[in-house]
């Protein structure tokens, strides 16, 4: 059965004086999927973030949260989402435990239920011995964990996480991925994330990628890699002579030969023709920073350019 | 109104707990006691002493009771306003760290944030005027007491409605500051301001008549009166007793800031009250206005 629709977007725009940062935006995300949005910096990635929370408010368009128009109030959509922020917005002069306190009371979670839920996110973000801690003094790494615990503290069925491994250790980064995966298949959380780290986006359910505030293309990775990168043959122990009979563009790396071809199809076909060449070789897809390359003309930098 | 309780104590905590606001605050007393022990005491006492007949005699007690009496109503007077807007920058702060966001993105109203703001902002500032008070107080009996119970109970409404006033200037000026730069420029201007707009530093008796005329309009300057009246009220009683002549107790009132004259006409105290509930009342109601309208505008 195929999943319902927990967002859904339809010809949104929204502007600022002459700047258009979204221009007649239509997606949808299923429930409990790992939806990635993917665009540099300006591109309307957190404008659209901001008009679905309800913190901005859009020119344009119908925006539908867990089956709740935005137009009609936001009360019962906050209720259903979490999110964690490009920056830590914690209160840094206050300790972990009476950050979460504070958060958490406007949920309605106090007392034994407050208890009980913090004991269960510090288990799971291993951040047991920093309640204590006051936020100002915690690492990155740190901080981001209880970034993470702050934004599921009311169990939300919609993470919203908006570039929220940048600048991390890969240790915590790990964590943090663990973590959401394992809230996904257990509680079928549905993750909405902008990252810079394109191998994150590789693991998603469905990418978008955004471009002056337009969808420039859409579809799982592998469509996407199907239709916006060839495939990739690496050949060892061969000689230039003959990689050169091919008639095809090849580059040497250290220990092998990559040859470009449009398709798998394509590269099927080359290792029929040639089978005295296909002796020890691997085929790969083109990687999401070459989607990414071929749809925008842009290079996407984890943690810069954003 | 689901959080009020706690985001009230978040904010009274984020107050008390950062430094960079906490100190800021006290700067203008600070300034205050300062001036007072380097200068202003001593001027105060010259002219007081040159004001008084030859042939009066004034214990050193009710010389010191008059200054201490000024002190302690100047420092009043700037620590309700100065302190409230420092606290309430608090506001602001949410903005510049994006701690606004991540609580608009909670099922707590946008009107039960703006009144959790309000009401910490007063029960910081109340927490710092109270102590300030109690700490005048002392230093007052120690240097002269002429003050009655009745006295102290109209100083402590009068903190009450000053904070009142100050508290809602202060929301309704911070609602439009959003970046740090503007938080120190009208932490700034305040701290350095209002002092002499409220006849706290020099009384507004020694300002030229026209600026008298201007003053006379601000609700501020009628909160340093009623506090200086409650304040020294005690050492002109002490003054009659002893023999001060009617015109010389007048004249030391009026110099003193204890009588404010609005166009020639002397305000009475109830008048003062009249005046600065009605300041706070409405400022309190274009601070609700302000909230709803911006409300509107997000949408």
């Amino acid at each position: 059965m195929e999943n319902k629709n927990i967002i859904d977007i339809k010809n949104l725009n929204k502007s600022f004086s002459e700047v258009k940062a979204v221009q007649d935006l239509s997606f949808v995300v299923k429930e409990g999927e790992l939806f990635a949005f993917l665009g540099v910096n300006g591109a309307g990635k957190s404008t659209t973030i901001s008009i679905i929370c309800g913190q901005l408010a859009k020119d344009s368009g119908e925006v539908f949260v867990c089956g709740d128009n935005i137009d009609k109030g936001i009360a019962n959509i906050t209720k259903e989402l979490g999110v964690v922020f490009q920056n830590s917005v914690l209160d840094a002069s206050l300790s972990v435990k009476d950050n979460l306190q504070s958060r958490a009371a406007l949920y309605g979670i106090k007392g034994t239920a407050f208890k009980e839920r913090l004991a269960e996110l510090a288990k799971l973000l291993d951040f047991e011995d920093l309640l204590g801690r006051t936020v100002g003094k915690l690492s990155g790494g740190q901080r981001r964990r209880i970034d993470i615990a702050r934004a599921l503290l009311h169990r939300p069925r919609i993470l919203i996480l908006d570039e929220p491994t940048t600048g991390l250790d890969p240790q915590t980064r790990k964590l943090l991925w663990n973590t959401i995966e394992s809230l996904r298949k257990d509680e079928n959380m549905t993750v909405f994330l902008t990252t810079h780290y394109m191998e994150e986006a590789a693991g998603a359910d469905y990418v978008i990628i955004l471009d002056s505030g337009k969808i420039v293309a859409k579809g799982t990775p592998l469509e996407l890699k199907n239709t916006y990168t060839g495939d990739f043959i690496t050949l060892y122990n061969v000689t230039d002579e003959q990689i050169e009979k091919l008639g095809l563009e090849y580059e040497k790396v250290r220990d092998g030969i990559i040859v470009s071809v449009p398709n798998t199809a394509a590269a099927t076909q080359l290792i029929i023709e040639h089978p005295e060449i296909f002796t020890d070789y691997e085929i790969t897809k083109g990687k999401m920073d070459d989607i990414f390359l071929a749809v925008t003309g842009k290079k996407l930098t984890g943690g810069e350019g954003k | 109104m689901t959080g009020l309780g706690n985001l009230i104590e978040r904010n009274t905590k984020m107050y008390f707990k950062d430094k960079g606001i906490f100190f800021t605050s006290l700067i203008t007393p600070l300034i205050l006691l300062v001036l007072y022990a380097t200068f202003l005491a001593n001027v105060y006492k010259d002219s007081f002493m040159s004001a008084i007949p030859e042939f009066i005699k004034v214990s050193d007690e009710l010389v010191d009771a008059m200054v201490s009496g000024q002190l302690f109503s100047s420092l009043l007077a700037v620590c309700t306003i100065t302190v409230a807007f420092c606290s309430n920058m608090l506001m602001v702060q949410d903005k510049v760290t994006g701690a606004k966001k991540d609580l608009c993105v909670t099922p707590v109203k946008k009107s039960t944030l703006a009144l959790s703001y309000y009401i910490a902002t007063f029960i910081s500032t109340m927490i710092i005027c109270l102590v300030a008070t109690l700490a005048c107080l002392i230093y007052i009996y120690n240097t002269g007491w002429y003050m009655t119970v009745s006295d102290v109970g109209y100083i402590l409404l009068d903190v009450f409605l000053l904070v009142m006033f100050g508290t809602a200037l202060s929301s309704i000026i911070n609602m439009f500051l959003s970046s740090q730069g503007q938080i120190s420029a009208v932490g700034s201007i305040v701290s350095s301001c209002y002092g002499f707009i409220c006849g706290a530093y020099m009384p507004i008796a020694s300002f030229s008549k026209g600026l008298q005329k201007v003053l006379s309009f601000l609700p501020g300057t009628y909160g340093t009166s009623i506090l200086r009246n409650h304040a020294l009220r005690g050492v002109f009683e002490e003054m009659s007793s002893i023999g001060f002549p009617k015109e010389v107790v007048t004249g030391l009132r009026d110099a003193v800031d204890c009588n404010i004259y609005f166009f020639g006409d002397k305000v009475e105290i109830s008048s003062m009250y009249i005046y600065l509930a009605s300041a706070v009342v409405i400022l309190v109601a274009v601070y609700v206005i302000l909230n709803m309208v911006m409300k509107n505008k997000a949408k």
